[in-house]
């Protein structure tokens, strides 16, 4: 493997659910790749931002299924590899924070014991080593008073706690690839900035490559490097995230146009007229 | 008379020596149709003073009028017919068992609302799901589409006020604008008032009048949008606010 060979090689992925009404196509025939790179893939609810992020480590749940003709992280085909070797790569080299965080945190289990169990399935730490990395990563996503935070349960934290929380128990382990799932939308805009800047770091110190999913459009131009705009399952549009500004689509447009602004206040905002024409699109390949 | 009145409220979790004040000596009030906004550092007790209201939390100080009735331990039926709220987190607050059309027939059912049928067609309109959403699971929408039938749930039976805890944070740019512009129309049409909880200053600005700026469970200055748009904040952490306030690229 080459350095410079991408971190994630995606050819013409496809995810499809066997639904009572028929097949739905969440993701149609979309091609990407990932460097050391911020990559920020948006797109409207329902586009099938998600579902992408999750196919790449494979954790779409039965009836969904993943088809592609490539699907690799660094060089290793992931639709082949053994669920055993999918356990070792998922919060390893690839962390995944995901949108819905108290979801993912285990309700029955403190902050502190997820955080040490996670680092541990990934390290050979003693216990107190783990717990001394926790509060050093929780106090990095600024978590005031890390000591209590690890001894609170996930429903006695806050939206925004419980995201940091996610945060830092994907950092803990320094993954290669981070898929990070609309990871500040609960925060507020300094502590966003304070976790924009840690997961920055990682890309520029660590090389890591980060696929960043959001719907905030203005924040991706601002904090990627290149862009990714889906809909309806796939990609309409791609471009260097300081080019979003000048994009074509009418789609990425209209999302542009939709964002309410302190500063310079409407009646009512834009919402997307929406042309049956962009689902029939073909997909544009966002490989690099 | 105001639709709430809040005076000295203090809001607390756990005992002794373990006890931590998430709400610290807080007073507001929201007039008859209007909307207040919440914002603040995370962890600053802002969904802990809807929830507070909403009678979700028992340990609590201070005086609640909301809607008429003084609140204490308890709240009555009566309230959850006029005060609904939207939570943060679209995921918790459906039933993963439940389809849309149950959570909405029941959540009509409960408040002797008639004709359901319709109602729950025209409410899945109004929050922009078509009909083929309405026998579906809460795994089988994404987060987006989950918090429009949230959303869907609290409109229901007609509150006169509605508590909002970050309703658009999970929803795409367009999906917000369209949710935005329904909770302006329902607003109007209906005369509701809102306090909503937002990170998003230019959220909180197009659908607020008045802004409670919090830090460590305090209100640290309570501001008109207007002031905050001419960047006339007085605390300095209001002012950090908008500093790093993303603001449009277009
Ligand atoms: N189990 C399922 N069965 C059928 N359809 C599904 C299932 N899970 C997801 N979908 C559909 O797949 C599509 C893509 O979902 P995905 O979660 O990727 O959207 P998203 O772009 O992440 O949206 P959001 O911004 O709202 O999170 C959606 O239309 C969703 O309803
Ligand atoms: N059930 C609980 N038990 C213990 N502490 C709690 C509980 N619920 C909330 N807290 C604490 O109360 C404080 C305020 O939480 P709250 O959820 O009100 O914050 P918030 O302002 O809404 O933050 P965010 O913007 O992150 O959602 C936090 O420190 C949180 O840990
Ligand atoms: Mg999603
Ligand atoms: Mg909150």
């Amino acid at each position: 493997m080459t350095d410079d060979a991408p971190l994630l090689d995606v050819e013409n992925l496809w995810v499809r659910f066997q639904t009572r009404t028929g097949v739905f196509d969440a993701v149609r025939g979309i091609s990407f790749t990932l460097g050391r790179e911020r990559l920020g893939i948006v797109g409207e609810s329902g586009s099938g931002k998600s579902m992408t992020g999750r196919a790449v480590l494979r954790l779409i749940r039965p009836p969904g299924e993943i088809e592609a003709d490539r699907l690799q992280i660094h060089g290793e085909d992931v639709l082949t590899a053994s669920e055993k070797r999918m356990r070792q790569l998922r919060g390893g080299r690839v962390s995944m924070i995901m949108q819905d965080p108290k979801f993912s945190l285990n309700p029955v289990m403190t902050v502190g014991q997820q955080l040490v169990e996670a680092l541990r399935a990934h390290e050979p730490v003693s216990r107190a080593e783990a717990r001394k990395r926790a509060l050093a990563t929780l106090d990095e996503v600024a978590i005031r008073d890390p000591e209590r935070v690890l001894n609170l349960y996930p429903h006695e934290v806050s939206g925004g706690m419980g995201q940091r929380i996610m945060i830092a128990m994907m950092l803990l382990p320094d993954p290669e690839i981070l898929i990070a799932d609309e990871p500040t939308s609960a925060l507020d805009v300094s502590v966003q900035l304070q976790v924009l800047d840690i997961m920055d770091k990682l890309v520029r110190e660590r090389g890591m490559g980060l696929m960043f999913i959001s719907h905030d459009l203005n924040l991706v131009a601002k904090f990627c490097d290149r862009i990714v705009i889906m809909y309806a399952g796939r990609i309409v549009e791609t471009c260097k995230a300081s080019e979003l500004r000048h994009a074509r689509h009418p789609y990425t447009l209209g999302l542009l146009n939709s964002v309410p602004d302190l500063e310079h206040p409407r009646d009512r905002l834009e919402v997307l007229q929406r042309d049956p024409a962009w689902r029939e699109a073909p997909s544009v390949s966002a490989r690099q | 008379m105001s639709a709430i009145d809040i005076r000295n409220l203090t809001v607390w979790f756990g005992h002794g020596a373990d006890r931590a004040d998430a709400v610290r000596d807080v007073s507001f009030e929201v007039a008859d149709g209007e909307s207040f906004g919440l914002v603040g550092e995370s962890g600053s007790g802002k969904s802990t003073i809807l929830r507070a209201i909403a009678g979700l939390v028992p340990t609590w100080s201070g005086q609640m009028t909301v809607a008429g009735e003084t609140l204490g331990p308890k709240r009555s039926k009566s309230f959850y017919r006029k005060v609904q709220m939207v939570f943060q987190d679209p995921y918790a607050s459906l039933h993963p068992r439940h389809t849309v059309d149950r959570v909405l027939s029941e959540a009509m059912q409960l408040h002797g609302v008639r004709d359901i049928d319709t109602r729950i067609g025209r409410l899945l309109d109004d929050v922009g799901l078509g009909p083929g959403f309405r026998f579906r699971y809460p795994h089988q929408l994404s987060g987006g589409q989950r918090q429009r039938v949230a959303i869907a749930r609290a409109l229901a039976c007609d509150p006169a006020i509605v508590l909002l805890d970050e309703p658009t944070s999970a929803l795409d740019v367009s999906v917000q604008a369209e949710i935005l512009n329904l909770l302006t129309d329902l607003r109007q049409e209906h005369k509701l008032t809102y306090v909503m909880v937002s990170h998003d200053l230019g959220v909180v600005g197009h659908l607020c009048e008045r802004i409670g700026v919090m830090q460590e469970g305090r209100f640290v200055e309570v501001l008109s949008v207007e002031a905050m748009r001419r960047q006339q904040a007085e605390a300095p952490y209001t002012r950090h606010l908008l500093e790093s306030s993303i603001n449009s690229i277009r």
